[in-house]
């Protein structure tokens, strides 16, 4: 579903991505893992284009990423993200911050929208805030709503980029357990996080990173109990002891 | 102080401070369109856009406002013949040059007011978390998208107070318009100043407070309409 093929990307003279070969089939829930600046959220970005790369290919369902213009915009469609400040339209409703995609880009007519917006509201808990503008939703809300905002396009991919990392601890579990229902449902998943639990839970792969590169490439059972790097017995040994 | 003036019928009072709203109505919705595409130029993705609008912006707003309205008159309409209204063989040209006149100066009101109307809307698209623009790409909106339904409507709604100063100060400045012989308020003045030179303290008092009936509840409620609307973040 993913194919990123010899990805390298500058900022400056910083190398954030190195060399970045990596293949995800569909229906898989991959974990990125790693120390902040490692290149984990770069690498998610790059996959929508937000971060555009500086050489190599990604291909999303085959479809190597366009430059900008209208075939991108296309691509990204189908691509769902979701980013740690949630990014809400701060100006436009629940409701109509989960339509407007389905309506300006899918052409989807508006009673249509607001039925497949409704269904996922109420898939994420949030149906009776419909009407309500997201400052006055709490973090974990507006999160869901986020993520419902995404799902409306039915993307092919979801990217979740450190979506719990801004969020009070005691609302980081309502988030989670709408990604991990979404990860049995069989959704392509690639998920940047520090959620560890999550990780074992839901994850089928964990890619470990550090300085740019891939790291280790394992499902997530093997990577916590035996990973092979001394970059993540360090990484592991600082997040799992405290 | 004698106010007969406002009543000799050899004055149209009303009539001037018509004018000076009929030439601010136009102008303001012309600068707003105008700004709001030049402040869409200015964080366009295109370099050439972007030039275009900074070069515009700090030529016009550089230069006083009388140069181009008699720039306007003299230069756009005299030298290089650009009319903007019909002129008729055999009929009273004054109302050609009324028509004439008036668009000239609504025109270059429009192209001076854009700049600061463009320059308020800039400082309002920086108050947009760029998180929200990355969020409407993500779902596949294209820029134009982007700017349309997500930035503009919360940039315009943050700069509603600065606008309406934009505004007060642009029905102000219609008053350079009786420098193309636009009979508006300020023409109206110079007209008392020629005829009723014994009272000075009063037409000038008359005409500054015809403004300030324009003017002041325009601030008040531009003041609560910015509250009223303002984006919760």
């Amino acid at each position: 579903m993913i194919e990123m093929r010899d990805v390298q990307k500058h900022f400056g003279a910083l190398h954030v991505l190195k060399d970045i070969n990596l293949s995800i089939p569909a229906g898989q829930v991959t974990i990125v893992l790693g120390p902040s600046g490692s290149g984990k959220s770069t690498l998610c970005r790059t996959i929508n284009r937000l971060e555009p790369i500086d050489s190599g290919t990604i291909a999303v369902d085959g479809t190597v990423l366009p430059a900008e213009g209208k075939e991108l915009a296309q691509l990204r469609a189908d691509v769902g993200m979701v980013f740690q400040s949630f990014n809400l339209f701060a100006h436009k409703s629940i409701l109509d911050n989960v339509t407007l995609g389905p309506i300006k880009v899918r052409r989807m007519n508006k009673a249509e929208a607001e039925k497949l917006g409704m269904s996922l509201l109420e898939r994420v808990g949030i149906a009776s805030q419909k009407d309500k503008l997201p400052a006055q939703l709490s973090g974990g809300q507006q999160q869901r709503v986020a993520i419902a905002r995404a799902l409306a396009m039915r993307p092919k991919v979801m990217l979740f980029d450190e979506p719990t990392s801004a969020l009070d601890p005691e609302m980081v579990n309502e988030v989670l357990d709408v990604m991990t229902s979404l990860a049995r449902e069989g959704m392509t998943m690639l998920v940047v996080t520090h959620e560890m639990g999550f990780a074992r839970r839901a994850g089928d792969r964990v890619l470990f990173m550090a300085d740019g590169e891939i790291v280790e490439d394992a499902p997530p059972e093997q990577f916590f109990t035996d990973p092979k790097s001394a970059r993540a017995k360090d990484f592991l040994s600082k997040i799992l002891t405290h | 102080m004698d106010f007969s003036f406002l009543t000799d019928p050899r004055y149209d009072f009303l009539g001037a401070f018509w004018m000076t709203i009929q030439l601010s109505f136009w102008s303001a919705l012309g600068a707003f369109v105008l700004g709001v595409v030049l402040a869409a130029m200015r964080v366009s993705p295109v370099p050439l856009m972007r030039g275009f609008g900074t070069a515009y912006v700090n030529i016009v707003r550089n230069i006083p406002l009388t140069v181009i309205i008699i720039v306007m008159s003299q230069v756009i309409a005299g030298t290089l013949g650009l009319r903007l209204a019909v002129r008729e063989p055999g009929v009273n040209p004054q109302g050609f040059l009324d028509s004439q006149n008036f668009r000239l100066a609504v025109l270059g009101f429009i192209l001076y007011t854009a700049t600061f109307v463009c320059e308020a809307v800039r400082s309002g698209i920086n108050t947009v978390p760029p998180g929200q623009a990355e969020a409407a790409r993500a779902i596949g909106l294209r820029f134009t998208q982007v700017l349309g339904i997500v930035i503009l409507p919360q940039a315009i709604r943050a700069v509603i107070a600065p606008l309406g100063s934009v505004l007060i100060a642009l029905i102000k400045n219609t008053t350079v318009a009786s420098a193309i012989g636009v009979f508006e308020a300020a023409a109206l003045m110079n007209l008392y100043i020629e005829n009723e030179a014994d009272k000075f303290p009063a037409t000038f008092l008359a005409i500054a407070v015809g403004f300030v009936i324009i003017t002041l509840p325009i601030g008040l409620l531009f003041g609560a309409w910015a509250k009223k609307v303002g984006v919760k973040r």
